[in-house]
């Protein structure tokens, strides 16, 4: 598994020697044992020689000598179906979750998908798998690429390595088409963790899924397990839980079975009313402010009908995010509605109503200093204070102190 | 190729504020994937990601230990995480401690069906006397501290359950037993004896004062320095050691965020079965182990840096 990149070509050719006179080894090996047959190569030890088959090629009756030659012409078809065997049975892990990610990543059929090839296709989220030689004409030109949430994963072929051995490149989507020279360079996937840290403006993230990941590195040529590990990093438990789904067997919680779980402080949770609820899901839950795609309802048979978003992952509970901020809503929607008079022109009702979308969108820090046609513009909002709120910060005078909670 | 066998899970609260409360965490996981004994460590966290939740599906290993980065037996390690983890089972009664001896009960996690051994908290276990310690010779740059010098082992006090105060009075009892400091005291933020007080309840020029908390935060960085008398605003700082009642105070800030605890996690998985091989030598080497002063400056630096912000 070394990655050495062989500036001469007597040493490469030797190199490709030894690697495939591996290959061949460890398919005699194998096929000794038992007959292979994954991603449409066969392999078979019969009283006539060895049996050997892709979707294109069936040949009988072979010597382990003709074998070598077959497989020593890197580009027969019968060369890429081998090696592409020999990598994923290097890699091991049949029925996880890193394995089938890293072939989902290269468009490779998945093997334990609950219907594979159709699963997924109804809401766009996966397109067709690709064939071998298809995969391995991407893989050895540009790669194969996929994204995930904000990530962008490329799969290619290593040179000079074992054969079929894959690498990962792995960047922010922003950077798709940058020069790697204009990246900052990391390889170990913890590094992952404190890119993830803080957004562009320096802000803490505690949501790994909010769609604020700063761009501007990258991960160039990790290994399948480091990959999934620094995935791992960036979304926590987002490929096991697609696994999950794949499968057909995600773990769905409720709204109503998850707060009604809470104890502590968040014993509370489970008040809040069922309007609310979709009040706070098209607040917290929607593509603009999660990647994640809400799978969870209000309870089973009960459906929100804010939309769950497209993300490739799901979410499969609320998370410690949407309980703390649902434990401040039921507090606050135990109030009582009360009737309030306030004396405003129109335009200064309108301002309200931008200054509410401006926060609500994040775009206070968009809004030009001198922009004092837009509502939530800081001199307008300051010229509103001056006009309409008094020293104890009531609206228009009107006294709010009696049962309010911010 | 993977023979999964063996995982370390770190369970931790975490934050939605503060950015920095997971770092002893990571800091402390990244040193025993270093040390290489479990096949996969993770992170998980109450308040971060991974959550509680789904921190076990992300393993590939048969054999699960997870120990809480928590420093009593209490609300956290007896009901929330139990619960959240999907532990079968689980009574606080499998750990038949009676506040500062559970070790560890192996149950099932119904999610993924795999074994997990839940230990016991970081802050009761033994080791962690040796920790306290140690993050008294890191803030005071001297591995033989002890002579002329007095000890505050300090904690949160009753709030939610008696078991913390339990757990300050356990180390401070063992390391007065031990007989290396001239005086050792347990102290509270919010019962007696208060930490406010300090001076009062030693007579050594030199006291320690190393906060039984597992990351630095509003209570170790701003109420604790505050109520000893270090600072009269903990936004300015304060100097270590300081002299309070002309009594030098060298306070340490958490314990958590000494790097041995991270041998404490390792001892935690050990005595629940796992088998961490020579990683607890490694790892009591890396972390500047005992008696080696050149690692101890380093600390140092690293405690300046976090009392300094």
């Amino acid at each position: 598994m070394t990655d050495h990149a062989d500036s001469d070509a007597n040493a490469d050719t030797d190199a490709n020697t030894s690697t495939n006179a591996d290959l061949t080894d460890a398919l005699l090996e194998h096929a000794d044992r038992e007959p292979i047959a994954f991603d449409g190569f066969r392999l078979e030890a019969t009283d006539d020689g060895y049996a050997i088959a892709t979707p294109a090629t069936e040949r009988t009756g072979l010597s382990g000598r003709d074998l070598r030659e077959a497989l020593a012409d890197e580009t027969d078809d019968v060369h890429e179906y081998a090696s592409n065997w020999r990598y994923w049975q290097r890699m091991g892990g049949e029925g996880t979750a890193r394995r089938a990610f890293l072939r989902w990543c290269e468009r490779a059929p998945l093997e334990d998908a609950v219907e594979s090839e159709t699963e997924g296709t109804d809401d766009g989220r996966s397109e067709a798998t690709r064939a071998v030689p298809d995969r391995y004409e991407a893989l050895a030109a540009d790669g194969l690429e996929r994204q995930w949430g904000q990530l962008s994963i490329t799969t290619r072929l290593a040179d000079g390595s074992a054969p079929g051995e894959r690498r990962y490149d792995l960047r922010h989507v922003d950077d798709r088409g940058a020069d790697p020279a204009d990246l900052e360079a990391h390889d170990r996937p913890r590094d992952a963790r404190d890119l993830t840290t803080y957004d562009e403006k320096g802000r803490y993230r505690p949501l790994k899924t909010a769609p604020t990941l700063v761009s501007g590195w990258a991960f160039t040529g990790l290994s399948g397990d480091d990959l999934v590990d620094a995935v791992e990093f960036v979304y926590p438990a987002t490929v096991a839980n697609w696994h999950r789904e794949r499968r057909g067997n995600l773990d769905v919680d409720h709204w109503l079975e998850t707060a009604e779980r809470q104890t502590g402080i968040y014993d509370v949770v489970d008040e809040l009313p069922r309007e609310a609820v979709e009040w706070m899901a098209e607040a917290c839950c929607v593509d603009s402010q999660c990647l994640r795609r809400r799978e969870w309802e209000y309870e089973e048979g009960d459906e929100l009908s804010v939309d769950g978003g497209d993300g490739p992952f799901p979410c499969r509970e609320p998370c410690s995010l949407v309980i703390a901020a649902a434990r401040k809503w039921a507090i606050l929607e135990t109030e009582e509605e009360r009737t309030w008079e306030f004396e405003l022109t129109t335009s200064e009702k309108n301002q309200l109503e931008a200054l509410i979308d401006a926060v609500a969108e994040g775009r206070t820090d968009e809004i030009r200093e001198a922009d004092v046609n837009r509502g939530a513009n800081r001199y307008r909002a300051r010229y509103l204070r001056a006009k309409r709120v008094d020293g104890e910060r009531n609206l228009c005078g009107v006294d709010s102190s009696v049962d309010s909670d911010g | 190729m993977h023979a999964h066998s063996q995982a370390l899970v770190v369970v931790a609260h975490g934050s939605h504020l503060n950015p920095d409360a997971s770092n002893p965490t990571y800091a402390h996981a990244d040193t025993i994937r270093d040390a290489g004994a479990f096949d996969e460590v993770r992170e998980a966290f109450w308040k971060e990601e991974p959550h509680f939740r789904e921190v076990i599906r992300t393993l590939e290993s048969e054999e699960i230990y997870v120990v809480p980065l928590f420093i009593s037996e209490g609300y956290f390690t007896e009901q929330v995480i139990p619960r959240e983890l999907r532990l079968e089972g689980w009574d606080p009664e499998r750990w038949d401690s009676d506040g500062t001896d559970a070790s560890q009960a192996t149950l099932e996690a119904t999610d993924v069906g795999k074994r997990v051994h839940y230990c016991g908290p970081v802050g009761t276990h033994d080791a962690m006397s040796d920790v306290i310690v140690r993050r008294a010779e890191s803030v005071t740059g001297d591995s033989d501290v002890g002579d002329g010098f007095g000890l505050a082992v300090v904690g949160h006090g009753t709030e939610r359950n008696e078991n913390s105060a339990k757990a300050v009075e356990y180390h401070a009892n063992r390391i007065r037993e031990s007989g290396r400091f001239d005086e050792v005291e347990a102290l509270f933020m919010d019962e007696e004896p208060e930490v406010d007080d300090v001076t009062d309840f030693f007579e050594s020029d030199d006291v320690v004062v190393v906060p039984l908390f597992v990351a630095d935060g509003y209570h170790t960085q701003e109420d604790i320095p505050e109520d000893v008398g270090l600072t009269d605003d903990y936004r300015t700082g304060w100097d270590v050691p300081t002299t309070v009642d002309d009594t030098r105070i060298w306070y340490a800030g958490a314990v958590g965020t000494e790097a041995l605890t991270a041998d404490v996690l390792l001892e935690r998985a050990a005595d629940a079965g796992a088998d961490v091989g020579a990683a607890i030598d490694e790892v009591r080497r890396r972390t500047g182990g005992t008696g080696n002063g050149g690692e101890s400056e380093s600390e140092s630096e690293n405690e300046r840096s976090v009392t300094g912000d």
